[in-house]
């Protein structure tokens, strides 16, 4: 055999992955083969890659179970780390390890994004000295993500289990992407939940994708198919610069969807019926540019990226149509997470804010409701890109505050002529400050005695009289909106400030 | 069968369907009044209603089951 031949009988059995029946096995699930996700990542396939040859000397570890390298998405190059689930079920060895170590060093030493493929079934037991404790064991995985956060996009995408250890890859992730019935994350298997703790549960109850993307948050998109998580991915990071020192690149501008309905029309005019958000977002951005991220978890704030007149931007709008609109632990630690990622990255923020306020009562009290909001005013605080907030009705109490209220150095706050800002909502109000007085009415006056002081309040909060006090920058016609924002963000793109000098900040987390 | 249940703690203001109706995927099948906002709970799937377990007036806490639809 010549050295070409045994070059490429090498090559052609490594490009092949692991044994037939573990093919067949994940194709019962819908699972594609590494170099076919990447096939479809990627522009025109992988350019680069590195350690293919990893552990070759052991026929059936090939590339030791993970493809690490480089591709370009958009036209832009970005590394890549793909676990191969028909190789040891995706497990890591030590050179799994070292390669995985190698492409995140290569990504923070080019600044360039980095994308995780996730299958993985976690740490090779037998192989857990050389891989497990040392300066180039896996804890080095998190320890380089830790550093990357914030200088480069990561995104994972989970196809597969993403087990102990292992479920940290995701979470230091910007983003993590789940296919519906295939992606999991926990740190403790359900055989080992019933072994250790006496629990009997389900796999998808304890840590599938369903679960993660709505009720404990660690997943960000749930879809349906492999392809599904790809195409979404690929489109996210089109918001995205490269790393932390450029901005994001400028699309051509789209003209706003056309609908039936103006703004005007679909904002009810009593500040306490629910609306759709969503209609509010579709009528001032670019159409179809919406890239939803955590819709299914704390869905009474919407956050999502978007593009205004070409050019990428981060919006954080209170959903009245869920819960009312009204800020939880959850929707706290769901903004926050989303400012600091728009922050980092230079994409500006606008704020979108119909807001009753926080939450109330024993529940939140103990969910710690304080801390998680104050997660979310550290993190919009911090925020020096452009910001922009929009009163569009009510921005009652602390829901001001969180929302980019005018204290927080927003560039400016624009009031909607229906925008209604106060400690608290004309019923409320009325109700803390007579309750006694009200007690002591005669049934038959107590009606048009809170009414008439309700509409007392209600001209004492007149938004004109905000104006006048110079609270709020501009009041603004509903349908002129989004030209005013269009001027605002290009004239703010100039924004050049730090926010403060130190080490780093001392908040609740 | 899907349960409908009670998103936040609040008063039930309004009941908008009876049981037997048919509804679709995210029709409001009642209206609490939380933070003195009006809080619309929708079916998460289309269906009849089987059951409604609630009746104007009653405090709801999150996670209380508000009806039945089976689809």
């Amino acid at each position: 055999m010549s050295y070409i031949e045994e070059l490429q009988k090498r090559v052609q059995h490594i490009e092949k992955g692991g044994q037939i029946k573990y093919h067949q096995k994940n194709e019962e699930k819908g699972k594609l083969f590494v170099r076919k996700r990447l096939e479809l990542l990627f522009d025109e396939g992988i350019d680069i890659e590195d350690a293919f040859f990893a552990n070759c000397m052991d026929d059936s570890l090939p590339s030791d179970g993970v493809v690490t390298g480089i591709g370009k998405i958009n036209g832009q190059d970005v590394c890549v780390m793909a676990n191969d689930s028909t190789v040891k079920a995706g497990s890591w060895g030590k050179r799994t390890v070292e390669k995985i170590l190698r492409i995140q060093e290569t990504a923070l030493t080019l600044e360039l994004p980095i994308l995780y493929l996730v299958d993985s079934a976690g740490a090779r037991i037998t192989d857990q000295i050389e891989m497990f404790p040392g300066r180039r064991g896996a804890g080095r995985i998190f320890h380089n993500q830790i550093k990357l956060s914030g200088r480069v996009p990561q995104i994972c995408l989970l196809f597969g289990p993403s087990a102990a250890g292992g479920a940290y890859i995701p979470a230091f992730c910007d983003i993590v992407v789940m296919v519906d019935g295939n992606a999991s994350m926990y740190l403790g298997s359900p055989r080992m939940a019933e072994k250790v703790i006496g629990e009997k549960v389900t796999l998808e109850e304890m840590g599938g994708a369903k679960m993660h993307c709505s009720v404990s948050g660690v997943g960000d998109v749930l879809v349906k198919t492999e392809p599904d998580a790809i195409s979404y991915a690929r489109n996210y990071l089109s918001y995205f610069p490269k790393n932390f020192r450029e901005k994001p690149r400028a699309y051509e501008s789209k003209e706003v969807k056309e609908f039936e309905k103006s703004i005007e029309d679909i904002i009810p005019e009593n500040q306490n019926a629910p609306f759709n958000m969503h209609d509010f977002i579709n009528r001032i951005i670019d159409e179809d540019s919406f890239c939803e991220i955590k819709k299914k978890f704390a869905p009474e704030l919407i956050t999502g990226l978007s593009r205004i007149n070409g050019k990428s931007v981060g919006i954080i709008a209170n959903q009245p149509r869920m819960k009312g609109g009204v800020l939880f632990p959850d929707s706290a630690d769901k903004a926050a997470k989303f400012i600091q990622l728009c922050d980092a990255f230079n994409i500006p923020l606008l704020f979108l804010m119909d807001v009753p306020g926080f939450m109330i009562g024993t529940k939140v009290e103990r969910a710690g409701i304080i801390r998680h909001g104050a997660k979310m005013l550290a993190a919009m605080s911090e925020a020096t890109v452009p910001k922009i907030s929009v009163i569009v009705r009510k921005a009652y109490g602390a829901g001001l505050y969180a929302m980019a209220g005018p204290a927080f150095e927003p560039d400016a706050v624009i009031a909607l002529p229906t925008a209604q800002i106060a400690v608290m909502g004309p019923e409320a109000a009325v109700n803390a400050v007579y309750a006694n007085k009200i007690a002591e009415l005669p049934e038959e006056e107590r009606a048009s005695f809170i009414k008439q002081k309700q509409d007392e309040y209600r001209d004492d909060i007149d938004i004109y009289r905000l104006a006048s006090e110079m609270v709020i920058d501009a009041i603004v016609e509903p349908n002129n909106l989004r030209k005013e924002l269009v001027e605002r963000y290009r004239i703010y793109e100039a924004k050049n400030v730090l926010f403060t000098e130190r080490k780093h900040g001392v908040y609740p987390v | 069968m899907e349960e409908v249940k009670a998103m936040m703690a609040g008063n039930v203001w309004k009941i908008v369907v009876a049981e037997g109706d048919t509804v679709e995927e995210d029709q409001d099948i009642v209206i609490l009044e939380s933070m003195k906002m009006e809080i619309p709970i929708a079916a998460e799937e289309a269906g009849v209603v089987k059951e409604i377990k609630v009746a104007e007036g009653d405090f709801v806490n999150e996670g209380d089951v508000i009806a039945i639809i089976e689809s």
